[in-house]
């Protein structure tokens, strides 16, 4: 259809803006959405009904007023690390992005290792609310940073060992390749489905999505903000933009994983290929570079839409019992995900 | 006294008190503590209310709240008062739950007086009592969530509270604090129709109970995080002086309501009386959730059985009562609110020793924070539930 | 004192609920057993008491044997249950109810009259302790002699008189002895003077008086002690 030659520069350009974009817009799209609606219908209230429509516009109006704030910082804090924090835990969601497929055409980068790479930088986030806690000069955020050091290194490894169960599944580690194999295989002699790994998976699907739960800090895993303890735990001392930066950390960080899941475990963006005949990724119309991203989008606000949802309903783990649960139950369960995996791959 | 002083002092009392822990630790563990303090300002005490705690790791070595932010003189204050001045004071104690403050001042200087409220009075004023405390209580449901990190049923706390705070409003004209009780009876009759209103909003909050035992108490991460946590046995909690919920809750059978003869019409209804054996948070919570459901059955008692008549005894224009002494205590929603009126024959008391409920139950704090994580720190203090106007009067 | 492992109960039910009725109402015949009984044991220390019928117990002890009346109190008479402890300063103010002229110089009554049960000094420190079987409490107290303000602590007898104490402690200004951590509970370190004491003022009603101060005037056929405010106000014909 567009069979234009864009130079390099140009698709470098053009990928750093749609970077941009894939990060702010789910960010955006959830906070609307999840955080001030359907957290207020929830609770029997309204939620923002002033700025715009149905306060449409007041995202805008947020980040305008976040923006003007003054920028202060505690005397003792570590000055440089202090400031380089947000940025640290921004900077990961950025480069999880990059591998995250949004069409068969449409992709920042095409790693053979995207998701070794993606559970690599995932982590990167740890570190920076590590120094965020520890920097701010603050007793609060220094049991904050030290809760999230704890919680978020334990649950690494429920995430990881989760993903692996796909990966012998598809038997690549390229999310592009992953996302096809599931769209063009079949299960139970059915094409109509495509094999999204979540029939299969369903185990490694559940540890992923709690996992993911843990790893973005919310409730109930939420101890290293812990409202009502910590008063916001390593993000205390923060105000104005820098808050910001965490803020949209928070929920953008919250987007780009369930983007990654459902590129792992719902399909990405395809649907099944027989819909079409198409028997390969050489195939594909070109329509679907710009239906993709669009069911990527979907298929993540659903699972953000879960994420919220347990995030509003639960009460909060103690410290002791999230290790507990994470190092007990989630890592030999993920384990055996991966042994039974492993035993029908290879008899199958 | 300046600000700044007055901080100094209280650190350098906890850094010599922390020294001696060091000390000790130092020779156990070789490691160093950290002296943490939660409050004056923090969302989990429920107003200026300072613990200091000297931390291990997440493990609290020691703990003492350090109270008084709030105080504000009343026993001084009811000196310079008439008699019915002093009810529009006494509101601010417990400001939740605000009509249960006026009633035992104005028995202990009915008392003395020697006078009883008319019948309907006492009906009135049971009604009301037990209206403030569905509100006072039940706003400790919704926010024994949020302590806990559930955000939503603080919302519905709330939305239902408001109807009880509706109810009171259009009988007494005020919301907060009602100011309603007058020695001899009541300022004024009911509204016409508050009878039915009433008997509908105690359908809607014994649905507000269900939901909250729904929502929060079969919750597993609520059980996880409040059993077995800050368990009060029997004897400590009588010796403190814990009382209310908290004494029911670690399995001492004791409610005023039903253990004295006051003028009131408590006596008039059949209700339960519910404590449980474990004395730990939830248990404290569970008794307060179940009370709750009670009291709306209690009212709903009194709405069916009460009798016509004049709302006010005959008093004196000007209220002087005789010289004598004076003690009643209440089944407060907090605990157990008691006024000892000592009275000279004046206008005004002479001495009056407010006891307030909160006061006792937040003494037994550094007792029972030894050995928790910080995080129970917070389930414990929402489960023993205090108002600092009650600690600090 | 070591603390017993939670029993496990069925998650939403108690097994304990309890509908008794007004179990033991206290008669007269209780209180005056009490009152026997803390004859027995304290002898000449318990030098009055007074049982107000269907009502209430009072005694007053020796302040020597203060300490010793409350382990009497806890062990034999079964008052497990602590309510408070605090202290009356019997002087009248000399500063009035603060509704008069700041600077006004006014006559005002200076005997020192005790209450109920009688008393000697200025200062007496009392408790009430109750006893959540028998339903029925018993308000103590003792003289504090002027001149060594020092009360034996009750914290050998209930905990929960720790905090009691402090707050009387800077209240009036009565020391306790055996009281592990005597400082301020409300008022800032270092305040000097104690509150609750009659002699030191109020110092809002110092500066002027109050203006919720109530003028009443009298119903028709009703004398009222405001008759002379009355007449002073309106000298062409009060109301009658």
């Amino acid at each position: 259809m567009l069979a234009v030659t864009i130079p390099y520069w140009g698709q470098t350009l053009l990928r750093v803006l749609g970077g941009i974009v894939a990060v702010l817009l789910p960010a955006g799209a959830i906070v609307y959405l999840f955080l001030f609606k359907m957290m207020s219908f929830m609770q029997s209230r309204l939620g923002p009904m002033e700025a715009g429509p149905y306060g449409s516009m007041q995202l805008f109006a947020e980040v305008g007023k976040w923006l003007q704030k003054e920028d202060i910082m505690p005397a003792r804090a570590d000055k440089y690390i202090f400031r380089a924090a947000p940025l640290i835990v921004l900077v990961s969601t950025f480069l999880l992005v990059a591998v995250v497929p949004f069409g068969p055409d449409a992709y920042f980068t095409n790693f053979e290792v995207g998701v070794f790479y993606m559970l690599a930088v995932g982590s990167v986030s740890t570190l920076g609310i590590l120094v965020a806690g520890w920097a701010s000069a603050n007793k609060y955020s220094l049991l904050g940073g030290l809760r999230a050091a704890g919680q978020l290194i334990a649950y690494e490894l429920p995430m990881v060992l989760a993903v692996v169960g796909v990966i012998i599944q598809a038997g690549t580690m390229n999310l592009q390749a992953i996302v096809v194999k599931q769209n063009s295989d079949e299960i139970f002699g059915l094409d109509w489905i495509g094999n999204p790994y979540i029939l299969t998976q369903f185990i490694g699907f559940a540890v992923f999505m709690i996992a993911v739960q843990a790893e973005l800090t919310q409730t109930p895993f939420d101890m290293p903000i812990a409202e009502s303890e910590l008063v916001s735990g390593y993000m205390t001392e923060y105000s104005g933009f820098r808050f910001l930066m965490f803020f949209i950390a928070e929920f953008a960080t919250a987007g780009v994983f369930s983007l990654i899941a459902s590129a792992l475990f719902l399909g990405g963006w395809g649907v099944p290929f027989a819909w079409f005949g198409w028997d390969g990724v050489d195939e594909i119309s070109n329509w679907m570079n710009i239906v993709g991203p669009i069911i990527m989008i979907s298929k993540m606000m659903l699972l953000a839409f879960i994420i919220m949802w347990v995030r509003f309903s639960y009460p909060r783990f103690r410290e002791d019992q999230l290790q507990r649960f994470a190092w007990k139950v989630l890592i030999p369960v993920s384990l055996v995900n991966i042994m039974i995996t492993a035993i029908l791959k290879v008899a199958f | 006294m300046s600000l700044d002083a007055m901080l100094g002092d209280r650190q350098k009392l906890a850094y010599i008190a922390s020294q001696a822990a060091d000390a000790r630790l130092n020779v156990e563990l070789e490691t160093e503590g950290m002296t943490l303090n939660i409050g004056p300002q923090h969302p989990a005490t429920h107003g200026t209310l300072r613990i200091i705690c000297r931390l291990d790791g997440e493990q609290v070595i020691w703990a003492e709240p350090s109270a008084g932010y709030m105080h504000r003189g009343y026993e001084k204050l009811t000196e310079v008062r008439t008699f019915p001045q002093v009810t529009s004071l006494v509101n601010r104690i417990d400001w939740l739950g605000s009509f249960a403050n006026e009633v035992p001042f104005i028995l202990a200087s009915e008392k003395l007086m020697q006078i009883e409220a008319q019948p309907r009075a006492q009906h009135i004023r049971t009604i009301l009592f037990e209206l403030s405390r569905i509100a006072n209580v039940g706003l400790f449901l919704g926010d024994l969530g949020v302590q806990m990190g559930a955000v939503t049923p603080v919302f519905m706390a709330f939305r239902d509270r408001e109807y009880v705070l509706n109810l009171i409003e259009s009988a007494t004209g005020g919301r907060f604090h009602p100011n309603f009780d007058r020695i001899g009876g009541l300022k004024d009759d009911l509204p016409k129709g508050w009878i039915e209103e009433t008997r509908g909003v105690m359908r809607k909050l014994r649905n507000f109970c269900t939901e909250m035992e729904d929502l929060l108490f079969g919750n597993e991460i609520f059980q996880s995080r409040t059993r077995g946590v800050g368990v009060i046995p029997k004897e400590i909690a009588l010796s403190y002086g814990m009382s209310g919920a908290n004494l029911r809750a670690s399995g001492v059978d004791y409610d005023l309501r039903r253990d004295q003869v006051l003028p009131m019409a408590w006596d008039k209804t059949k209700f339960t009386v519910w404590t449980h054996p474990d004395g730990d948070s939830f248990a404290r919570c569970w008794v307060r959730l179940m009370e709750t459901r009670e009291s709306t059955l209690i009212v709903d008692q009194l709405l069916d059985t009460m009798p016509a008549g004049p709302v006010m005894a005959k008093v004196p224009r000007i209220i002087k009562v005789p010289e004598g002494e004076a003690w009643v205590s209440t089944e407060n929603p907090l605990g157990e609110m008691g006024y000892y009126v000592v009275s000279k024959g004046d206008l005004g008391p002479f001495r009056v020793k407010i006891r307030s409920a909160s006061f006792n139950n937040i003494s037994i704090v550094p007792w029972v924070l030894r050995g928790v994580y910080v995080p129970d720190i917070i389930t414990i203090l929402a489960s023993l539930y205090f108002i600092l106007g009650d600690i600090d009067r | 004192m070591a603390r017993p492992e939670p029993k496990r109960v069925s998650p939403l039910s108690s097994d304990t609920a309890s509908d008794s009725p007004i179990a033991e109402l206290p008669g007269d015949a209780l209180r005056e057993r009490a009152v026997d009984e803390l004859r027995r044991a304290l002898g000449d220390s318990l030098i009055d008491s007074l049982i107000k019928p269907g009502d209430d117990v009072w005694v007053r002890v020796a302040l020597t044997s203060w300490r010793e009346a409350g382990a009497i109190l806890r062990d034999t008479l079964q008052m497990d249950y602590f309510c408070f402890l605090s202290a009356i300063d019997w002087m009248p103010s000399p500063y009035g109810r603060g509704e008069d002229e700041p600077g006004a110089e006014i006559e005002r009554p200076t005997e020192i009259k005790q209450g109920y049960t009688g008393g000697e000094t200025r200062f007496q420190v009392f408790a009430r302790v109750a006893s959540t079987d028998l339903h029925y409490g018993i308000t103590i107290k003792a003289d504090v002699p002027e001149d060594d303000l020092v009360v034996p602590s009750w914290i050998s007898n209930y905990a929960g008189a720790n905090w009691h104490e402090r707050e009387c402690h800077e209240m009036f200004g009565i020391g306790f002895g055996g009281h592990p951590n005597l400082i301020n509970m409300y008022l800032p370190t270092g305040f000097e003077g104690h509150p609750l004491r009659k002699d030191f003022p109020l110092l809002a009603r110092m500066v002027k008086p109050w203006p919720g101060i109530v003028d009443v005037e009298p119903l028709p056929g009703e004398d009222g002690p405001s008759t002379e405010n009355l007449e002073a106000n309106n000298p062409d014909g009060a109301a009658s």
